[in-house]
């Protein structure tokens, strides 16, 4: 697919806020290249928010990365205190916490060379989202990661979701969803 | 109308939407298939809660609604149950138009009183008939954007806001306009509902419903949607679905409960109803405008109620809501001395239409005719049928894609042969 359509419904962003924090350019190269996501705020409990969309990315293939101040094992992954103690680098720093905690979370992603830091649905802390886009990080506001790849994997569309994607295009092969 | 909700099949490149007639899908193995139970991963398991060609007339509407999902049924009649058994819990009451299809009104004061809902109707005529009939238990606004049968236009945008001042969901059946018509989420209407049946599928060949949601309500206050579920080992489907839970709620609990579903060969063909909406809608609006006009002329017609006409006290809501026209589906009167003449009469005419179909569907490509205080609202009582405004003479059209010289003749003929 190479159409892009704008992502309009279900945003608290202005439409200048989409073009920078919601660019689905932006956003299907990122789930195209990504590999190893942190998820901060990640919770044990199997029917937390959180958890679907950890669990969602594990079977599309990423490698996810728990991150809260409990310690153990999530989804098979050791928990890490802060995204500081990862001992390996990450990709993508996906947050479930509160608006006011970003800003310190996307300094922390900046120290620790991640590529893009990833805002939530209903998690919008522009500041924050702002410095790491001006510290070169792909930077995205109030969306789900676990909805955005069903945008463009075809899975929103198996439950009659508005994709908002139109395209007469025939995709190459099976499963080319980015 | 032609693109929407379906990419091309990348093995086949098939450009119609295929047909999946299928019951059920197989797994990639044994934790794919317990993650799709758990709905921790998209996909299909078994055609009463989603299949693909199912998918792609639902991602259609939802865009053509503006809305952030769509979710199809069995029929008009299983969308709008659906919606409510979704919504509402025992206790719960709805604030509905008095103006609806007559098997919506059992549905609402029979069929949900099983269920321990109450329904207060109101004239919806009058914003402050709305108001003072919502209680603290209302949890559900209802009405038809046009009206079964007189054609009466839903006053959307400050029913909307009444709803949004009290935290209540304005659910809107869009049967009669289509998307095409009109998009009651754009004026700010939380659902939309459709008895897909007419015209959306268009050629009276399919029963179909669907059920559009703008995913713009804050369900958070509504125990069905945000406590946990018991049905989903806790699930709280606000919390975990956002914007999408009613419409997940409703596919993975209700419909998957009722079986209301409907069959992939009906998705398909209500899909090609879809492709040939708007030029189908122009042609039924101006065939209905001109049979309209044509009656209203014509000596032996008492009166005719069609909002496309200047005289219609609502014609100033249907140049805002329905600027290309109110449907193709409105209701007159013969001239006659008494009540029983004026029924008698009707009566006749039908009998006398050689081209109009007499039968109890609207939307249909053909022209239809028929006398609803007989038929459609029979069940009514006779104060539901003035509440209604079914007046005993009332007989009711749904315009079809004839050639208008073939309509009008045909009215003529028959309207000749009356005494």
């Amino acid at each position: 697919m190479t159409s892009a359509c704008a992502i309009r419904l279900n945003s608290a962003l202005t439409p200048e806020q989409k073009a920078l924090f919601q660019s689905p350019d932006q956003i299907r190269n990122v789930l195209a290249t990504a590999r190893t996501i942190a998820i901060v705020g990640l919770s044990a409990e199997p029917q937390k928010a959180s958890h679907f969309v950890a669990s969602y990315l594990q079977d599309a293939g990423y490698r996810i990365v728990p991150v809260n101040p409990r310690g153990g094992v999530i989804l098979g992954e050791t928990v890490y205190g802060d995204l500081a103690k990862i001992p390996f680098a990450v990709d993508v720093v996906d947050v479930f916490r509160p608006s006011p905690e970003v800003d310190a979370l996307a300094v922390a992603a900046i120290q620790i060379g991640a590529k893009v830091l990833w805002q939530q649905l209903r998690i919008n802390n522009i500041p924050a989202a702002t410095h790491a886009r001006e510290a070169g990080l792909a930077s995205i506001v109030d969306a789900c990661i676990k909805m955005e790849h069903g945008r463009y994997s075809g899975g929103l569309h198996t439950v009659g979701m508005n994709t908002e994607l139109v395209t007469a295009r025939r995709p190459r092969f099976a499963g080319s969803a980015f | 109308m032609l693109h929407a909700g379906h990419v091309p099949d990348a093995e086949t490149g098939a450009r119609a939407v295929p047909i999946h007639q299928t019951t059920s899908y197989v797994f990639h193995d044994t934790q794919h298939a317990a993650h799709l139970f758990e709905l921790k991963q998209y996909g299909n398991i078994y055609s009463r809660i989603s299949n693909p060609t199912t998918a792609a007339f639902e991602e259609r509407v939802a865009s053509l609604e503006n809305g952030t999902g769509a979710l199809a049924v069995a029929s008009g009649m299983a969308a709008q149950l659906t919606t409510f058994i979704t919504l509402l819990s025992p206790g719960d009451e709805i604030v509905a138009s008095s103006h609806l299809y007559g098997g919506s009104v059992t549905q609402l004061t029979h069929t949900l009183k099983k269920l321990s809902l109450k329904v207060h109707f109101v004239d919806p005529t009058r914003l402050e008939n709305w108001e003072q009939a919502i209680t603290p238990r209302t949890r559900l606004l209802y009405g038809e954007i046009i009206g079964n049968p007189r054609g009466s236009i839903l006053d959307v945008e400050p029913l909307a806001k009444l709803g949004n001042a009290h935290r209540i969901p304005l659910v809107v059946d869009a049967t009669f306009a289509t998307p095409y018509l009109c998009r009651p989420i754009d004026w700010g209407a939380t659902i939309v509902v459709h008895s897909a049946t007419k015209f959306i599928g268009g050629h009276g060949n399919s029963l179909g419903g669907v059920i559009v949601d703008s995913g713009k309500f804050d369900f958070s206050s509504f125990a069905t949607l945000a406590a946990p579920s018991d049905a989903y080992h806790g699930l709280r489907f606000h919390d975990t679905f956002a914007h999408y839970a009613f419409l997940m709620k409703a596919r993975v609990e209700t419909v998957r409960d009722t079986g209301a579903c409907i069959s992939p060969m009906n998705s398909f063909l209500l899909i090609q109803g879809l492709e040939t909406l708007s030029v189908r809608m122009e042609r039924h609006v101006r065939n209905a405008l001109l049979v309209a006009k044509f009656l209203d002329e014509h000596p032996k017609v008492a009166w005719v109620s069609y909002a496309g006409l200047p005289a219609h006290p609502d014609h100033t809501l249907a140049k805002k809501y329905l600027p290309l026209g109110p449907g193709a589906v409105f209701t007159f009167g013969l001239l006659a001395p008494t009540p029983a003449d004026a029924r008698e009469k009707g009566k006749q005419l039908i009998e006398r239409l050689q081209l109009f179909s007499h039968l109890a569907n609207v939307g249909d490509a053909r022209s239809l005719v028929i006398h609803p205080a007989s038929t459609t609202h029979q069940q009514l009582s006779d104060e539901e049928l003035v509440r209604a405004e079914v007046s005993p003479e009332m007989v009711r059209l749904s315009v079809g894609l004839e050639t208008s010289e073939d309509l009008l003749w045909d009215l003529d003929q028959a309207l000749e042969g009356i005494p």
